[in-house]
């Protein structure tokens, strides 16, 4: 049944400091609404329990694409629009560009943003992975400061963050540390457009002499959370991959993910998905 | 028992035209364009972001109007179908897809039509994968597709011709 509207509550606090006194005001009460994306859908479905929300749309803080020398700070309302139209990110981080390609219709990227990809903590989530192989990390801001901590952990487990009640998630930082490495990210699901991914799969290489020097992997929908691969990563790190190499890794992926049932897909697919995705990711950054 | 609360005053322009209306402030902007300003042009189909029915135009970007609270078009300049024409004067899409086939049952046409629009607005010149992906977020039941994507091409290539001209 859809929701009974009059029953929300949604004000538009025109400045980040003002949103985050609206939040310390009330402990717990107001929650962040970004784009809408995915909060509207829950509150059609009449499924949206939280009655209390601040539109953080129209923040200027909370917006925008810098570049320092060092890192490239992206304002948590960046959409995937934006994303895709920026050259930098395209040609430095060009996973997180082709998932905000992948996400959703053209209209919903104009609106989708990714602090509130992050934010919604879907393991079905098609920027996660893309950041999580970039070492993400993501600024905090509270009305008693701002922290920054590693986007790997950030989520504790389905729909978990550690986030702060009086906390915002001000803007993602990308460490510039992977141009000109091998990249790879595919998204596999029922359909090419606007279908939420059974398996999603993005990784970073960089190769030396023959030898994988170094990689990053990342995975949607296999775990509760979009996992980092990190035990995948250390099988294959420094080694040739070679079949004997690649299947080992393949096995040792089995182990680190814990793919399920849903209305989406099976346990035994997406394993096998996921494994296939890996030899055909080791096989590209050594073709 | 529930725990309602008041009405906002929402202001915006709507096809070129100054517009304020009440409104509870997590109303979905779709509704308030149907019920409250009767231009229901603006068609509903899954309500949940899926099917582009309800495409508008707001502040220049293209967006489902099922997804938007009113409270977020305060002050937004949106575009609905109606707004779409010039008075009389079909759009280059619109006749296009008159003259195509490009509409049957009607319900994804207006969504259709939005989200052409505003492809061809970015990019003057989209190739069949581009005009493709700007549909992608449409979903037609009838026409299986063809027809809408020939009235796309052909409404570019008019386009085109008029330049040219």
């Amino acid at each position: 049944m859809r929701a009974f509207v009059p029953d929300y509550q949604m004000e538009a606090p025109p400045t980040l400091a003002a949103a985050l006194q609206r939040m310390a005001s009330e402990p717990s009460a107001w929650k962040p609404f970004a784009g809408g994306t995915d909060l509207m859908v829950l509150l059609e479905a009449g499924k949206l329990p939280h009655r209390k929300f601040l539109s953080i749309w129209k923040i200027p803080d909370l917006r925008g694409i810098a570049a320092s020398s060092t890192h490239v700070a992206l304002g948590a309302l960046t959409t995937y629009s934006e994303v895709r139209r920026d050259e930098l990110l395209g040609r430095e981080f060009p996973l997180l560009a082709r998932a905000a390609a992948e996400t959703g219709s053209i209209a919903t990227q104009n609106r989708g943003t990714l602090g509130g990809n992050i934010a919604n903590a879907s393991p079905a989530a098609d920027t996660p992975p893309a950041l999580l192989v970039y070492d993400a990390e993501l600024e905090l801001v509270s009305p008693s400061g701002t922290r920054v901590v590693p986007f790997h952990g950030f989520w504790k487990g389905y729909k978990q963050l550690s986030l702060h009640e009086d906390e915002l998630i001000r803007a993602i930082r990308l460490p510039r540390g992977t141009y000109g490495w091998m990249h790879f990210y595919r998204k596999v699901g029922a359909r090419r457009a606007q279908a939420i991914s059974k398996v999603c799969f993005a990784g970073t290489a960089r190769m030396e002499g023959g030898k994988i020097g170094d990689l990053r992997i990342a995975l949607g929908s296999v775990a509760p959370v979009v996992l980092r691969a990190t035990e995948t990563e250390q099988a294959l790190r420094g080694a040739r991959p070679t079949p004997i190499v690649i299947r080992a890794a393949q096995q040792t992926l089995a182990r680190e993910i814990a793919p399920i049932n849903d209305i989406r897909s099976t346990a035994h697919y997406r394993l096998r998905v996921a494994q296939n995705l890996l030899a055909e990711f080791c096989e590209i950054i050594s073709a | 028992m529930t725990d309602s609360h008041d009405k906002i005053r929402v202001h915006c322009e709507v096809n070129g035209q100054a517009v304020s209306f009440e409104a509870y402030p997590m109303e979905r902007l779709l509704d308030a364009l149907r019920v409250q300003m009767e231009l229901t042009g603006t068609k509903e189909g899954c309500g949940e972001g899926e099917c582009g029915a309800c495409s508008i135009e707001m502040d220049g970007s293209l967006v489902n109007s099922c997804l938007i609270p009113v409270l977020q078009a305060e002050g937004a300049q949106i575009r609905t179908i109606e707004g779409v024409a010039h008075s009389a004067q079909l759009s280059a899409l619109q006749q296009a897809f008159l003259t195509h086939g490009g509409a049957q049952c009607g319900i994804c046409t207006p969504g259709m039509i939005l989200a052409a629009t505003s492809l061809l607005e970015r990019n003057k010149d989209p190739t069949d994968e581009e005009i493709r992906e700007g549909l992608s977020g449409n979903l037609c039941r009838c026409t299986g597709y063809t027809k809408i994507f020939e009235s796309v091409v052909e409404a570019c290539r008019t386009r085109k011709r008029g330049q040219d001209a």
